[in-house]
């Protein structure tokens, strides 16, 4: 995001499910919005939660209907529902894909490559929130078109948490403190006489 | 790109898709599976632009229970390809459907069939099929060396020939396939050909 370094970009769509931000953020925040209204009338009209396979699949019907009229999301729809935990891809082409972990935006090759090297299914919760910090942290240093907050949320059985939200400048230092330098010839004044 | 190719045995047909889901140069799946079971005895692989892909092959699978479920009766192999040629040619010269699709089935009178339907609406019966950069080397692999009335072993060999192939001369080939069988038996997955393997996900 170039023009504000603090824009949310993990939207907050019920209690237990979130969704992402890449592409336009108008598109984002609206359909994500538009979403947590469609699974509210789902639970009143079913009395259950609607599963994050049917919010993912509302999200890519309504994405698809408006197929080849600009509009611009690239989401991932993370929530836990009776069958565990669920993450899909859907994006404004129509297209959804069920996954174990994604990755979208400009950066997102940095990201899947850091991510790629350290995943391993039954990490713990720790491990999986510092894999993902540096991995947004690896794209933001190398892609011009990532930066300001690493947010990471945590989706449990219970719904989700806000576990950190670090700017990513402080963790370029965090992670690769300045060392004292050695200096190897320092510039001797000479003497006045 | 995607690559779909199918054949027809002796009393079975064979479908087989790469199961690489890519956009521009990212790969973000390699298990998606793209050959969807119409019904108990009909098969459709296809390949296209995403959202055209799963969309439409949704849309015509739910259009072929609704027969079913009107009608009390399956459709035909033949009637199901030729639906599908219809409803990409009625949406053809307005809103295409960009998706390439190989529908194999096994009918009880007419045994098995397998049909070529392009994403320009055009619908070939064929006994083998392929479409994408892996039918430029599947395509003469199978003239080569398809014979009618092949066994499930044989043609399954010839299978694996061609996905050696598209594997070892396409520059950007997918690593990873799906090959599914339709018989008189029914439709079901026959194997994965898979030279790369995700992070393994203990079995719910």
């Amino acid at each position: 995001m170039s023009a504000s370094q603090s824009v949310k970009k993990i939207i907050e769509i019920n209690p237990y499910m979130l969704g992402t931000m890449a592409g336009g953020a108008a598109d984002c925040q609206f359909w994500h919005r538009n979403l947590g209204v469609k699974c509210r009338l789902h639970e009143l009209a079913n009395k259950r939660r609607i599963s994050v396979t049917g919010a993912s699949k509302l999200l890519a019907n309504i994405l698809y209907s408006y197929r080849g009229m600009g509009l611009s999301v690239g989401t991932m729809i993370a929530g836990w529902d009776e069958k565990g935990p669920g993450l899909y891809y859907v994006d404004s082409e129509g297209g959804r894909l069920k996954g174990t972990r994604f990755s979208v935006g400009s950066g997102s090759p940095y990201a899947y490559g850091v991510l790629d090297s350290g995943y391993r299914y039954d990490m713990s919760v720790e491990e999986a929130a510092e894999l993902a910090r540096r991995a947004i942290y690896h794209a933001t240093f190398r892609d011009g078109a990532s930066g300001g907050v690493a947010s990471v949320y945590h989706v449990g059985p219970n719904g989700w948490t806000k576990l950190s939200g670090d700017d990513v400048g402080e963790l370029h230092y965090k992670y690769y403190p300045v060392e004292a330098e050695v200096v190897e010839q320092e510039m001797a004044e000479l003497p006045v006489t | 790109m995607e690559s779909v190719f199918g054949l027809v045995g002796k009393d079975f047909a064979i479908v087989a898709a790469d199961s690489s889901a890519v956009h521009s140069i990212l790969v973000h799946k390699t298990n998606e599976d793209k050959i969807m079971l119409l019904d108990s005895h009909k098969l459709m692989g296809a390949s296209g632009e995403t959202g055209d892909r799963a969309q439409f092959t949704e849309y015509i699978q739910k259009n072929v229970a609704l027969y079913q479920f009107r009608n009390g009766i399956p459709l035909t192999t033949a009637a199901a390809a030729n639906f599908t040629r219809g409803e990409l040619a009625t949406a053809l010269r307005k809103n295409p459907y960009m998706v390439n699709i190989i529908m194999a089935g096994h009918d009880k009178d007419v045994g098995p069939s397998l049909y070529f339907i392009d994403y320009i609406a055009s619908l070939h019966k064929l006994d083998k099929a392929a479409f994408g950069y892996g039918s430029y080397f599947a395509l003469s692999m199978m003239d080569r060396h398809y014979r009618k009335d092949m066994t499930v072993e044989e043609a399954i060999d010839l299978v694996d020939k061609v996905i050696m192939e598209i594997r070892s001369r396409l520059v950007v080939a997918p690593p990873n396939f799906v090959i599914k069988i339709v018989d008189k038996d029914g439709a079901r997955e026959y194997a994965w050909r898979e030279s790369i393997k995700d992070a393994p996900v203990p079995a719910v």
